[in-house]
């Protein structure tokens, strides 16, 4: 399982197709784009280099919202979020690099709403894996795969952007 | 006892009543958390869910406001409900009525104390007796220990300083009746600062403070030189019950920080004074205004540093 066929550069070109698209098809005007730390905001930062955004990037740390918090704690060494100071009323396109459960989009649009109600929000992520547990889906994404459920997706970057399957039990 | 007692069955921070028996990495864990919090201050909104639900209490014995507030916020930017009692007590009513108060408070569902206490050990002895799911949080136990304003200003040193190895930090003034200077003592040594000096007339330090790992010194002027991080206390006028002092002004003369006696650390030294300030009597206007003071990044400090000893306290409670 570990010669895998994911290409950082053929995910990337899939997925900024499917998002042009996908902000066709909304009417996504003037589009905030977010990126979910630490993966997501590099994914973010090349679709948007590639969509010539203007607008700085959001980034976002959802570590003190997500649910697990009784589970494993506060990590040390978070960093704070940057979002712009209007979230009200804004077409968001939030990114993130591989969807899993569901569970870090929820904390994820839960900070965003603390900050305003925006008008849209489209999620875009690199790899859509299977493994739903809560009902949130990407709009748009790189691909789409089956995995073994001890198996997880490992993004390493920024620079050079690389991207493996491992086992839990390598990961050890 | 006392170090077993802070911890859980994993070693996580289940209690904080006092720096003693707390290794490096656990302070410098809370110190790391406490930086992620402290990020928080820069987001538009400055609250996060991660406490929601739960119940904390600030049992005040003793009048505080500084830090009675940054625990009521840093609990409110956690999202837990809080209930601030003030109860003014005389120091005899302690056993039996302190344990009936944690008892009906434990009755209403409260999943943390956070105590000020007038009495050494208070802190701890409700920890000893509350019920297993209850953390308790020490602010302030007497003249024995003031474990978040140590943690709060080893904050503000390292945010400033980034290292503690190099650092020669001198503690001044009423050494004798603050638990602030021993907690910052032991926070220190731990976190492993190259030196600590007090300085203090005989009266206003304790017998055989040399054994905590500091160098005493009776001369402001001498015990200054060379020092990075000079940290002012308060002269505690309401725990003086003899005559420890010929006047104010005689003090101020001594031990007091002038600008001109600041001169004589070095360049770049920090100026911390945990508050309330006394101008004119320990520090001198110009030095708490002034350029090299950082006080009121204490204070700021202090929210965070409360936000993570709350939050770390409240998720090892589950595993106790």
């Amino acid at each position: 399982m570990n010669n895998t066929p994911l290409q950082i550069p053929a995910l990337l070109s899939t997925l900024e197709n499917s998002l042009i698209e996908t902000i066709s098809e909304r009417k996504l005007s003037n589009p905030l784009m977010i990126g979910i730390r630490t993966g997501g905001v590099w994914i973010a930062e090349r679709l948007h280099q590639r969509l010539n955004f203007e607008e700085p990037l959001g980034l976002l740390d959802i570590s003190f919202y997500r649910d697990d918090f009784s589970q494993i704690g506060v990590h040390p060494n978070v960093k704070p979020s940057q979002l712009p100071t209007t979230i009200e009323g804004r077409d968001i396109i939030l990114i993130d690099d591989v969807f899993y459960t569901g569970r870090t989009i929820r904390a994820a649009l839960n900070e965003i709403f603390d900050y305003g109600r925006p008008n849209q929000v489209v999620l875009a992520v690199l790899i859509e894996r299977d493994g739903r547990q809560i009902p949130l889906k990407p709009d748009c994404y790189g691909a789409r795969i089956s995995l073994e459920a001890n198996q997880r997706i490992k993004l390493t970057g920024p620079e050079p952007l690389s991207i493996y399957i491992q086992s839990m039990n390598e990961a050890a | 006892m006392t170090e077993n007692l802070q911890l859980n069955s994993d070693g996580k921070l289940k209690h904080f009543l006092t720096i003693e028996g707390l290794d490096k990495a656990l302070l410098t864990e809370i110190l790391d958390t406490a930086e992620s919090f402290a990020g928080m201050s820069e987001q538009q909104v400055k609250k996060v869910p991660l406490l929601r639900g739960k119940t904390i209490v600030n049992l005040f014995f003793e009048n505080s406001t500084r830090t009675r507030t940054t625990f009521e916020l840093a609990a409110i930017r956690l999202s837990a409900d809080v209930i601030n009692m003030n109860i003014a007590t005389s120091a005899t009513s302690k056993g039996e009525s302190l344990l009936d108060t944690i008892r009906n408070l434990e009755a209403m569902f409260v999943d943390m104390f956070v105590v000020r206490h007038a009495t050494s050990g208070a802190a701890h002895f409700i920890a000893q007796h509350t019920a297993p799911h209850v953390s308790v949080i020490n602010a302030g136990d007497g003249q024995h220990s003031h474990p978040t304003q140590a943690m709060l200003d080893m904050f503000t040193i390292r945010q400033i300083k980034k290292e503690f190895a190099p650092l020669r930090v001198a503690i001044i003034g009423d050494i004798l009746h603050s638990r602030v200077a021993r907690s910052q003592i032991l926070a220190l040594n731990t976190l492993g600062a190259a030196e600590i000096r007090v300085i203090a007339p005989k009266t206003l330090l304790p017998a055989h403070v040399e054994t905590l790992g500091v160098n005493v010194f009776h001369d402001l002027t001498e015990g200054l030189k060379d020092i990075d991080v000079v940290i002012m206390l308060r002269l505690q006028k309401e725990r003086m019950t003899s005559a420890l002092l010929p006047s104010e002004s005689e003090y101020f003369k001594c031990f007091g920080l002038t600008p001109a006696k600041l001169k004589i650390a070095k360049p770049d030294a920090i100026v911390m004074h945990p508050g309330p300030i006394n101008r004119g009597v320990e520090i001198d206007t110009r030095v708490a205004d002034g350029p090299q003071s950082v006080i009121l990044q204490q204070v700021s400090n202090g929210i965070a540093v409360r936000m993570a000893v709350m939050s770390m306290a409240m998720q090892a409670r589950g595993n106790g």
